[in-house]
């Protein structure tokens, strides 16, 4: 790891303040990834400004017909949140199996979709349930935030503040994980939001998460996993690796969606 | 240089570190308190699992400096009194290891079990969470046991002396 100089904000407009006057600077929220990508030396800011103490970002509250997750929520807090279980029980189970209990404790929402892994569990949440991705300067509708691997919509010196989730009145999350790493190999995540469907991949797409149109057709119809019959999943512009190549991948977006709408149906 | 001061297995504790310092670097190298080990150093093993505030978690992928005010406890701090911890006595009796270097992390993540989900535990949920720590030696088959012997023996005594009671979720 090359060294850096480290700050310390105690709220968000302090860290926004400091993002923008120093240059080459990275947010450090639980660090999961950040600190691994240091040590590999495949990131090297001259500056790390850690959220860790910035208590305006933590927090987990219903409004109404939405729940508003801080972004310095660690996954542990979003999956035992009374709040969440009740609202958006899929949420609080995706939330519960990303990594190991360790990580849990210490990785954040707002690290995961800031980040943008193309195997990251919370991007496909976000753009299934539809959630709005708030930052210190504007609101991001899912649909536009996630743009590429690794990449967002989020500009220099933006900082997440919270993520918004609709209540819906279903969704479920299945995914096939990879043993080591415990990321997903194939994630995906199913939201029914009055007859508005949504189908959200994780893990398998070249440019990260996408949407699966011709599963939220024939789950418009009926949403049950029966629908889903004889229905595949193309493998242009699959992932394929030394995990799973294209077709396999492929083949599990199928059988993972059956599970998520199995499990938002209670079935 | 940054200057950081936090409470390690209940001792205040202050250094003046360089800012990319680990917290497992932090604790062996400066504190040399040599129970938490570096097995993988990227996250995968479990090997450096300390509680941060009552939190399992992987000392080689956190900060020192990030933990101002924090409170920290290793292996070395569950024992008292020159008597093993409940969970340490456990895999002793168990057998819950051959050559040992996993289990500080073992343990660790063992006590943070217990205070997540209690004393009785099947051998089902103690394999899930567990999915944190892993061993090169045992096939953890008498680490489960262990475990569960241990979240038992926690239930008799007064639960970890030295542990920090677990920060209200904000």
């Amino acid at each position: 790891m090359y060294a850096f100089t480290y700050h310390r904000p105690g709220s968000a407009r302090q860290a926004a303040g400091l993002l923008a006057k120093k240059e080459d600077a990275k947010i450090l929220a639980g660090g999961h990834t950040l600190l691994p990508t240091m040590k590999q030396r495949l990131a090297s800011p001259t500056a790390l400004i850690d959220l860790g103490a910035c208590g305006d970002l933590k927090g987990i509250v219903r409004k109404g017909r939405t729940v508003h997750v801080g972004a310095m929520s660690t996954h542990a807090e979003v999956a035992d949140s009374a709040i969440v279980q009740e609202a958006i029980p899929g949420l609080a189970y995706l939330a519960s199996h990303i990594g190991d209990p360790h990580v849990r404790h210490r990785g954040t929402i707002g690290g995961s979709v800031a980040n943008n892994d193309p195997a990251a569990d919370y991007p496909a949440a976000c753009l299934a349930l539809g959630a709005t991705i708030v930052t210190n300067k504007r609101k991001i509708e899912a649909d536009d935030f996630f743009t590429g691997l690794y990449e967002t919509a989020l500009e220099e010196g933006e900082i997440i503040t919270k993520v918004v989730f609709p209540v819906v009145s279903k969704a479920g999350y299945a995914k096939f994980r990879n043993p080591a790493s415990r990321y997903a190999l194939v994630g995906v995540f199913v939201a029914k939001r009055g007859s508005e469907i949504r189908v959200a991949v994780t893990g398998a797409g070249e440019g990260g998460v996408f949407r699966w149109p011709e599963a939220e057709a024939a789950l418009k119809a009926r949403f049950a996993p029966k629908s889903l019959d004889g229905l595949h999943a193309s493998a242009d512009g699959i992932n394929a690796d030394m995990h799973a190549d294209a077709d396999y991948r492929a083949h599990l977006i199928g059988v993972m969606t059956k599970q998520a709408v199995a499990q938002a149906t209670g079935k | 240089m940054a200057t950081v001061s936090m409470t390690v297995n209940g001792k205040p504790v202050t250094g003046t570190i360089d800012p990319r310092t680990l917290l497992v670097q932090f604790l062996r190298e400066n504190l040399r308190l040599t129970g938490t080990h570096v097995g993988c150093d990227t996250s995968q093993c479990g090997a450096c699992v300390v509680h941060i505030d009552g939190k399992a978690a992987k000392a080689c992928t956190v900060l020192a400096v990030s933990l101002e005010g924090a409170a920290v406890t290793t292996i070395e701090g569950l024992a008292s009194d020159g008597a093993l911890h409940p969970m340490q006595e456990a895999f002793r009796e168990h057998h819950g290891l051959q050559c040992g270097f996993c289990t500080p992390g073992m343990i660790m993540s063992a006590v943070d079990i217990v205070n997540r989900r209690g004393h009785d535990l099947d051998e089902k949920t103690i394999r899930e969470d567990l999915d944190g720590n892993i061993c090169r030696c045992t096939g953890y088959h008498n680490i489960v046991k262990a475990v569960a012997a241990g979240a038992e023996a926690m239930g008799g005594q007064a639960m970890d002396r030295k542990e920090p009671p677990r920060q209200a979720a904000e």
